[in-house]
């Protein structure tokens, strides 16, 4: 919403500064998007006498000129063909911005003679196209007068933001009126029309449709003349970004940017019998004023004559009944449109206009009589003719409430210590009517409901400046963790992923429905039914895909290496609990670049590497990972043969793998990729056991070590032979590691070596040979029971 | 041989024997059992007392004094051998350290443990509801009227209906802003209440300001006498620690949520020179945030009396101001998982957020 300051000062009777009004509107919740100040702008712009203008000695269009800036006597070369001695010009000095060129002027040589400056054409500053020569003033111009000045460029213009509960202020008396509240000014009362009304309105208004138009009245101006709208009300409108097109169209404009009062003018003689408000019919045609034609749904509010629909209440005029230049007689209609239709009307056709912008916020509801006769006024004073009765067809919806006030509910919601007279005071300039302990908002204010938004009214004209600040504190000195177990959880996986070189990733919660379904969705209930764009359609099964495609992109920018996680969600069904929370991973490409200290430093990342993600995050979710099974269960978009899922009895806590070959196929993926998902909502809440850890036993023997080397099935899994020789003697078998896998000469075929280090630690006393001998053999035969190993020769 | 001749004689080779072996052949002859002071210790049984007692103890000094040289000698020559062994193990220190990876944690995750750890000091505790909601507590319960041109204005992505629900719970929908969570957490917790929520919005909209996901951080106080005197003490406190900024200007103006009353807009001081942006006390303002008191119908929609409670809710959103603290200038490449960008803009795993802990 953009006004100019002079046009505010049509309302608003004040001395106060450009500075103390902007200020003023933002602290009113009327917020400042920007002041642009001509005078500023224009400043270094001023009239000039020119002294003397001679031909140029090296140049036939170009004249030398002697310039009386009011401070000095400088040169100008100019080569505009009006310029001669003794005229008044306007001079723009060396280091000025020239609008209308865009270019900062500088001090130079032209064809061997010095220039100080320009004197300028209309359009170098940007009032015309105007630039046949330089602008010629009149001889009694005052040297030294700002440009601005002469030319009336020196109204500051205001930009607003509104807020959609203030449509009153989508007016700028509404402005003005809110400004005087805060001490800004008077408000002055409006002009009231003067005409005599001649006769009765040959068009008459009916209504079909009271619910979406209460109110619709008009008024019938003859011999009008449809001239161009008069300076100052172009100008205005210019100011704020609006183009004049002809007196009655701009006069509607007008309307609605000062009084906030949408109004539409018809061509009187192109309108057929009577104009009468109803509902459309399905399929209706209509070409509207804003250059588009369109086919009407059942049901909209229509404006219509007996040849069809003129218009769209409270959104767009018809072309039909459109008025022009020829126009004689006008008919101006003032009507009153339920918001919400109007919202949803504007909304499925996608009509922006200034009407629809106001009318959804809704109008003033009592501006109606008056409004009209003002809009008749302006005509008749404009484009000559004489106005009609007004014809009325309904009436003013019934909008009066009454809202409690109390004063003492401001202190107790705000903080804010206002005197009840006061209080009354600001409502009352507000034009709200207090009747003891009930209050009747204006009729302009269609925001004002409750209490609360009586409080609101204060303090706001008193300015949020004013409420005193209290720090909000824990209740206790010490406050407590204010996590959840999930947060808690989601931290933990987080830094331990972090902490293992994997970068931290947000993706989208979206994904492509195709790829989405390689995932495992197969839910049409996590569909958008609007996506952004077809490959965000769908709610995401699984974080790999979105991170998968990044390390794509990645790659396309040369990094062929990526260590990349996700925490956060997927989505199982659409229902409040379909929600699930992983920490999800991948690695692509090698450890690092080829490195002079080894293979090793840059070997491919492997189903290993991502294990150890797996129980890394598992660990500080605070998970006791020791104690998990391995078993080959993963999802079938892992390759069957590397992957596996990590449980503790049958509750799987998270999977692991390289990515299936076909996955990456799909998704044009060259290298391998391994990956993983926890699924930390799985892991069990840890029973409350206190603080206190359990209490730590450091034996004082030595311990020993054995190797053992079996020769098993190539089918059995080393978890097996580990976890058996681990029970093998619970309390004296302190770790198992394995350090050897091997297959090929020396082993028969299907078969595997598998040596383990088994550190035996003593407890209370040191253990004799024959004792470890009988571990040894424990061991052997427990791996052997479990497994069928045998024992290498 | 008289002692003088034999400890110059001694003290000749110790000094000459220039490896360990050497030295040690000289120890045996001087001092071991066949040797020379050894051999002469031997004819002190033949002397006189007299001359035994002063024979005797000037062997016992040469002895004494041959010790100590073969072992300063050895000293010597140990130092010496040592540096020429060092002196062939030199290595090429500049060659460049083993890869290491080094992870980094997400700006957006550092900002919200950032935002829990000072909201978690003035006692609010992290509330969470799920990203798919509904009609009724996206919009509805949260005062937007259905129709209303502020629902609109949310841009809302939405999914097919519940076939299970029925009007309003079946209008799925993901939700716009974390102010849900405000009815979830009031339906289950009742008043008093004091949460922040923190996660995902989504709105359909992408441009250089606007992605059709992001992060929000909701606040929400209720209690009997929580006035806007706490919000604005709430969100000044919040806004200095955050940014670190300890006399940073807060401003609130009126503005309007149709789940507030009164609403108001919270701008931070900064300044703008030569292009860049600083946080701080200066000429220009800086929208952060938007919060108000609760209004009376969404106390009401939470089975709540607003007779008896009252209190204040704020949201914000946490790209934008992780973007103003750490100087990100982009929104898109939040989302874009550019290793380069998350190398840079990531943080250290190890240095997570903590009101105890920190630098001034």
């Amino acid at each position: 919403m953009k006004f100019t300051l002079s046009w505010l000062k049509e309302h608003l009777d004040t001395n106060a500064s450009l500075n103390d009004i902007t200020g003023k509107v933002t602290a009113l919740g009327l917020e400042l998007e920007g002041v642009e100040d001509p005078t500023e702008k224009f400043a270094p712009f001023k009239v000039a006498h020119v002294v003397s203008a001679e031909q140029h000695p090296d140049a036939d269009r170009l004249r030398v000129c002697q310039v009386d800036t009011g401070s000095e006597v400088i040169q100008v070369v100019c080569g505009a063909p009006n310029a001669r001695t003794g005229m008044k010009a306007i001079f723009a000095p060396a280091g000025s911005y020239v609008p209308g060129t865009d270019m900062v002027l500088k001090k130079g040589k032209i064809r061997g003679e010095e220039s100080n400056g320009m004197l300028v054409s209309e359009r170098e500053m940007g009032l015309s196209d105007e630039h046949d020569g330089i602008i010629d003033l009149s001889e009694d111009t005052a040297i030294g007068t700002p440009f601005s000045d002469v030319f009336a460029m020196n109204d500051p213009v205001i930009d607003i933001a509104l807020t959609p509960d203030r449509g009153d202020c989508a007016g700028i008396r509404g402005i003005a009126r809110d400004l005087a509240a805060a001490g800004m000014g008077t408000l002055k009362p409006l002009k009231a029309p003067s005409y005599k009304e001649s006769g009765k309105s040959s068009i008459g208004v009916n209504i079909d449709a009271a619910a979406q138009c209460p109110l619709f009245m008009g008024c019938l101006v003859k011999d009008v003349e449809n001239k161009e709208s008069p300076t100052w009300m172009q100008n205005r409108l210019k100011a704020v970004g609006l183009r004049p097109i002809s007196a009655l169209v701009d006069i509607t404009n007008y309307m609605s940017l000062d009084l906030c009062r949408p109004l539409h003018v018809y061509d009187a003689d192109l309108v057929k019998g009577d104009i009468t408000v109803r509902l459309s019919k399905e399929g209706e045609e209509f070409d509207a004023l804003n250059d588009k034609s369109y086919i009407i749904r059942e049901g909209q509010t229509a404006i219509t004559d007996e040849s069809g629909i003129l218009g769209l209440g409270g959104i767009v005029g018809g072309v039909s009944t459109g008025c022009t230049e020829t126009t004689k007689n006008v008919f101006i209609e003032c009507a009153y449109f339920d918001p919400m239709t109007v919202a949803r009307t504007g909304r499925d056709l996608q009509i922006d206009s200034d009407a629809r912008y106001r009318f959804e916020r809704g109008v003033d509801r009592e501006f109606t009589v008056e409004a009209i006769k003002i809009a008749a006024q302006l005509v008749i004073d404009i484009c000559g003719g004489e106005a009609s009765e007004v014809v009325q067809a309904g009436s003013v919806p019934d909008w009066k409430k009454e809202i409690e006030f109390d004063p003492a509910y401001t202190k107790k919601l705000s903080g804010m210590d206002v005197p009840a007279d006061k209080q009354v005071s600001i409502l009352d300039s507000l034009g709200f009517v207090i009747n003891g302990s009930k209050v009747t908002p204006p009729s302009w204010r269609h925001d004002v409901e409750g209490k609360a938004d009586l409080v609101e009214e204060v303090i706001r004209v008193i300015g949020y400046d004013h409420i005193d600040a209290v720090s909000v504190r824990s209740n206790n000195t010490v406050s407590d963790s204010a996590e959840t177990k999930n947060i808690t959880r989601m931290r933990g996986a987080r830094t331990a992923l972090a902490a293992r070189g994997l970068h931290e990733c947000v993706t989208w919660s979206f994904m492509p429905k195709g790829l989405a379904a390689e995932f495992g969705s197969n839910d049409n209930g996590l569909t958008l039914t609007n996506p952004i764009s077809n490959d965000l359609d769908q709610m995401r099964p699984s974080i790999l895909p979105n991170l998968m495609t990044a390390a794509l992109m990645n790659a396309d920018k040369g990094n062929d290496d990526a260590m990349l996680f996700e925490v956060g969600p997927v989505f199982e069904t659409a229902k409040t609990d379909g929600q699930r929370t992983h920490a999800a991973g991948i690695r692509y490409g090698q450890q690092g670049e080829k490195h002079w200290s080894g293979e090793n430093a840059n070997r491919a990342h492997d189903v290993y590497d991502v294990k150890a993600d797996v129980i890394a995050a598992l660990t500080a979710a605070g998970v006791a990972t020791v104690n998990l099974q391995t078993a080959r269960e993963a999802s079938d978009y892992f390759h069957p043969g590397r992957s596996a899922v990590l449980k503790q009895g049958r509750n799987v806590l998270a999977q692991f793998g390289e990515v299936h070959p076909a996955i990456l196929d799909h998704m044009d993926i060259k290298a391998n990729i391994v990956a993983f998902e926890v699924f930390l909502d799985n892991i069990p809440s840890a029973k409350k056991k206190g603080t206190s850890k359990k209490l730590l036993h450091l034996s004082q023997f030595q311990s020993v070590t054995r190797d053992f080397a079996f020769i098993v099935d190539e089918n059995v899994e080393v978890e097996q032979i580990v976890r058996a020789a681990k029970n093998a003697e619970r309390n004296l078998i302190d770790s198992v590691s394995v350090f050897d896998v091997y297959q090929g000469k020396g082993v028969d075929e299907g078969k595997k070596s598998i040596a383990i280090n088994v550190r035996i630690q003593p407890v209370k006393q040191t253990l004799t040979d024959a004792e470890i001998e009988g571990i040894s053999q424990k061991i052997i035969d427990a791996v052997a029971a479990k497994t069928g190993a045998v024992l290498r020769g | 041989m008289n002692i003088a001749d034999l400890k110059t004689e001694l003290t000749g080779m110790v000094e000459a024997a220039n490896d360990l072996d050497t030295l040690e052949a000289t120890r045996v002859q001087a001092l071991g059992k066949k040797g020379k002071i050894t051999g002469l210790m031997k004819t002190l049984g033949g002397m006189d007392p007299e001359e035994r007692k002063t024979t005797g103890a000037a062997l016992n000094l040469l002895k004494d004094e041959i010790a100590a040289l073969i072992a300063s000698q050895e000293r010597a020559l140990k130092k010496q051998a040592l540096e020429q062994r060092l002196a062939t193990e030199t290595i090429d220190v500049s060659l460049p350290i083993r890869p290491e990876a080094h992870g980094t944690i997400h700006p957006i995750s550092q900002t919200m443990e950032e935002l829990g750890a000072i909201f978690g000091s003035m006692g609010f505790q992290i509330a969470e509801g799920p990203d798919i909601e509904d009609d009724w507590h996206n919009f509805t319960a949260l005062n937007f009227p259905p129709g209303h041109p502020a629902r609109e204005m949310h841009d809302t992505f939405y999914l097919p209906d519940d076939p299970e629900e029925q009007g309003e719970a079946a209008k799925k929908l993901l939700r716009t802003h974390t102010s849900t969570v405000q009815i979830r957490a009031m339906q289950e917790s009742g008043a008093p209440i004091k949460v922040i929520v923190m996660g995902r919005t989504y709105r359909s909209d992408y441009d250089i300001t606007h992605t059709p996901m992001f992060h929000q951080c909701e606040g929400l106080y209720i209690d009997k006498n929580v006035n806007m005197g706490h919000l604005k003490g709430c969100l000044m406190d919040f806004a200095r620690a955050y940014f670190e900024v300890d006399d940073l200007p807060v401003q609130f103006r009126p503005s309007f949520f149709p789940f507030t009353e009164p609403s108001a807009e919270v701008d931070i001081g900064c300044s703008r020179k030569e292009g860049g942006l600083k946080i701080g006390a200066g000429d220009d303002w800086l929208e952060i945030l938007g919060c108000g008191m609760v209004h009376s119908n969404v106390i009401k929609n939470c089975g709540l009396d607003p007779d008896e409670y009252q209190g204040f809710a704020f949201g914000l959103g946490i790209e934008r101001i992780a973007m103003l603290k750490y100087g990100i200038p982009d929104l898109r490449t939040f989302f874009e998982s550019d290793v380069r960008w998350l190398e840079h803009y990531g943080f250290d795993p190890l240095d997570r957020p903590n009101r105890a802990t920190g630098s001034k």
